[in-house]
């Protein structure tokens, strides 16, 4: 009779001592994950607060006058894009920004500056540059954006599959191609790059509203940023 | 006679039983901190990382499952991890401090592991803390066989 009592005992204590283990475990485990999850908070807000002190240094990188633009100069948001002819992403956002400006017209203005990180694709840009000179560098832009998966297949491009496409566009190629080794395109290449650098652009499309980046990458991210621009100064 | 046995079993696993729940808390640390630095730190992790995340992660997984109920071949199955990932790290800290000559390191191009995004009082980087982490969880499953083998 004792013994069975002690026995009885001894289960409990067992079963006690299991329930105790799994509350150990469970509350470590949430532990765990909640200063995890605190911490993508806490180092997200620190972010935020660098990225908008930063934006004021950013606008040096940000206004200069080389670079190809839509909108009005008066516009009191400027949405700065580094963009590379090559990337499909690119290209799937230019109809997207176009939106955003018809949404917010003489508000915004757009620069557009080049990272040509793609194999080949500052070949591409010194045509954007070549056809600006002949005032044709939207249209070309829009032709070469939209051709993009011909004359990049594989991530890389192709200069020769680029011609055919400009055909249309009533350019003068046979300028394009002389002028487009120019070395004030080379200064614009280069100046480019390294404001991208300086900017730390590693990826693209990049964007700046007034000097901030978007705090992650998306169109709804993008909207919101421009968005909350325009709220600020209008 | 008849009580005293078994209780002086269970305090023993209870013993080890906590030896291997530390083992289970760093590693639980260590692979949230790993997801912390490339998932929202951005730092892109290197090959030598990833080799040993393909340790460290699943050892999360194996240690709870020898915690609930107990097991005491934990001991047979976690170390071989631990092992793999701590030559890794090893070999890591070692390339980093420049004793494993650069042209050995498997990683010249893309993301290259001599680089230390992090360095924490001026020695603990990113490959130091895996060692650390490796090297205890290693210990920790040690003492748990010493203790599951009385």
């Amino acid at each position: 009779m004792k013994k069975r009592v002690q026995v009885n005992k001894d289960v409990q204590i067992k079963k006690e001592g299991i329930q105790l283990k799994k509350t150990i475990f469970i509350g470590s485990a949430v532990l765990l994950v909640l200063v995890f999850v605190i911490g993508i908070f806490l180092y997200e807000r620190d972010r935020l607060d660098r990225s908008a002190k930063a934006a004021g240094q950013n606008l040096t990188f940000l206004a200069r006058a080389h670079a190809p633009g839509l909108g009005p100069a008066e516009a009191k948001v400027h949405l700065v894009e580094f963009f590379d002819p090559a990337c499909g992403t690119c290209r799937e956002f230019y109809p997207l920004v176009k939106d955003l400006l018809k949404a917010n017209r003489d508000k915004i203005r757009l620069s557009l500056r080049y990272a040509p990180f793609h194999a080949g694709s500052d070949n591409v840009v010194r045509i954007l540059e070549a056809a600006r000179k002949q005032d044709k560098f939207w249209e070309t832009l829009e032709t070469v954006l939209a051709s993009q998966p011909y004359w990049a297949p594989n991530h890389k491009a192709e200069l020769e599959f680029v011609w055919p496409q400009l055909k249309n566009l009533g350019l003068d190629l046979e300028r394009i191609k002389r002028d487009m080794y120019a070395p004030e395109i080379d200064r614009v290449i280069t100046q480019d790059l390294a404001d991208a650098k300086a900017l730390n652009v590693t990826m693209t499309p990049e964007f700046f509203v007034n000097g901030r980046p978007l705090p992650s990458f998306g169109y709804e991210q993008l909207k919101k940023l421009v968005d909350s621009a325009v709220a600020k100064v209008y | 006679m008849n009580t005293g046995e078994p209780k002086g079993q269970d305090r023993s696993s209870d013993g080890a039983w906590t030896l291997v729940f530390l083992a289970w808390l760093i590693a639980g640390a260590s692979t949230l901190g790993a997801l912390f630095l490339s998932q929202v730190m951005d730092i892109v992790p290197c090959v030598l990382c990833w080799y040993q995340r393909i340790f460290m992660f699943p050892l999360v997984f194996v240690l709870a499952a020898g915690l609930f109920p107990f097991d005491a071949r934990i001991v047979r199955y976690a170390p071989p991890l631990a092992v793999a990932g701590w030559t890794i790290a090893l070999f890591h800290v070692l390339l980093v401090a420049g004793i494993v000559p650069e042209t050995i390191r498997p990683c010249a191009q893309g993301i290259p592991c001599k680089d230390q995004p992090i360095e924490w009082f001026g020695f603990l980087t990113i490959p130091s803390l895996s060692l650390i982490a490796f090297s205890l969880i290693g210990l920790l499953l040690l003492l748990t066989y010493f203790k599951v083998s009385k």
